[in-house]
């Protein structure tokens, strides 16, 4: 099944992919990482491996696989 | 299972300075995806410039000479003269390019210089504070124009993209928006479509990407892309210029 890996200590918090992505497959983490911020995580249920979230990530957190 | 989505290798595994959100970060990576895809980074040299980006050849993984704030394109002009075989560009915000720049831009643009030009426009100063660019919208509120940019007292915002499009020296100009997947994807053409026209030999080629500044915008990273698509399209309409 398509997935993606994120990155947890270059997120900076930006939510950019959680807006984009059509499945709504990423949330914001209750845990703070490296940088003291919120990361996203992956849900992992449906995701298509669109890439969208790569796409619009500013910080390249994040991997995709399908 | 096959990775369909990572860092390209022109752009180093390094923390970026850039603030949570900032369109910078895409545009360096589109860059570096271009410069891959088409196998070009032991040719490339880039110019970086004063401004947010001011320290970029520290987040690429090729070739890449400062510039004095504006002077990018005097500088890429003599580079590519005395090295014809190196594919050279210019990473310039609005402040650099279409402030104390204006001369080298025009100038080079009017010589039709075979060089590829990425012009970063996010309507305000980014490192210096958030001030008033010749690209700041018509009210809207900056360090320096605080109750917003009005054109009796600042002017209109410098539309330099179609100014350029004017000399017949241009090849190609064309505004694009990191606003949205697409839209990004569409900006990645565009960069690489300015590299190979360098490659080809057919002239200056310039692509705005209009380029979000969450922090100066006093908006969400959210709320910034959409502040992109509803109301900076509107006054920097996207597309080919020419
Ligand atoms: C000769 C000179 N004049 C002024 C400055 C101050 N300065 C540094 S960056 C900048 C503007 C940056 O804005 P922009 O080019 O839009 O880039 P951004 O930071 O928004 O990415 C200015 C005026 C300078 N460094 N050198
Ligand atoms: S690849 Fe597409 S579906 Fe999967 S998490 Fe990213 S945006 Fe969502
Ligand atoms: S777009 Fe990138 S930096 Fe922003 S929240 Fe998602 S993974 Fe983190
Ligand atoms: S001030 Fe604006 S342009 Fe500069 S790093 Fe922050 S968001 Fe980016």
């Amino acid at each position: 099944m398509a997935h993606i890996k994120i990155k947890r200590d270059k997120c900076k918090g930006c939510m950019l992919c959680i807006k984009v992505c059509p499945k709504g497959q990423l949330k914001e983490d209750s845990v703070l990482n490296k940088k003291g911020i919120k990361p996203v995580v992956f849900l992992g249920q449906d995701c298509t491996g669109c890439t969208f979230c790569g796409v619009i990530c500013p910080d390249t957190a994040i991997e995709v696989y399908k | 299972m096959k990775k369909v989505f990572s860092r390209t290798s022109s752009l180093r595994d390094v923390d970026t300075h850039y603030c949570s959100g900032c369109g910078h970060g895409i545009a360096h990576r589109l860059i570096a995806e271009a410069i891959d895809e088409l196998d070009i980074r032991e040719q490339v040299i880039g110019i970086t410039p004063v401004g947010c980006a001011v320290i970029a050849y520290n987040y690429w993984n090729f070739d890449c000479v400062e510039s004095p704030h504006g002077r990018g394109l005097a500088i890429a002009t003599a580079i590519k003269r005395v090295r014809p075989q190196n594919i050279v560009f210019t990473y310039q915000g609005d402040g650099d390019l279409a402030a104390i720049g204006t001369a080298e831009t025009i100038h080079a643009a009017n010589r039709g210089e075979n060089l590829t030009v990425i012009f970063i426009n996010n309507a305000v100063y980014g490192m210096t504070g958030g001030q008033m660019a010749p690209t700041t919208l018509i009210g809207q509120k900056t360090a320096t124009s605080p109750r917003g940019r009005d054109i009796g007292n600042e002017g209109y915002p410098l539309k330099i993209s179609e100014i350029v499009a004017q000399l017949p020296g241009v090849y190609s100009v064309e505004r694009v928006s990191c606003d949205s997947p697409k839209g990004v994807l569409k900006a990645k053409s565009a960069i690489k479509a300015a590299f190979k026209n360098q490659m080809d030999n057919k002239g200056f080629s310039l692509v705005e990407v209009l380029s979000a500044c969450p922090t100066y915008w006093s908006l969400t990273p959210a709320d910034s892309l959409d502040w992109m698509q509803n109301t900076m399209s509107k006054e920097f309409p996207l597309g080919k210029i020419k």
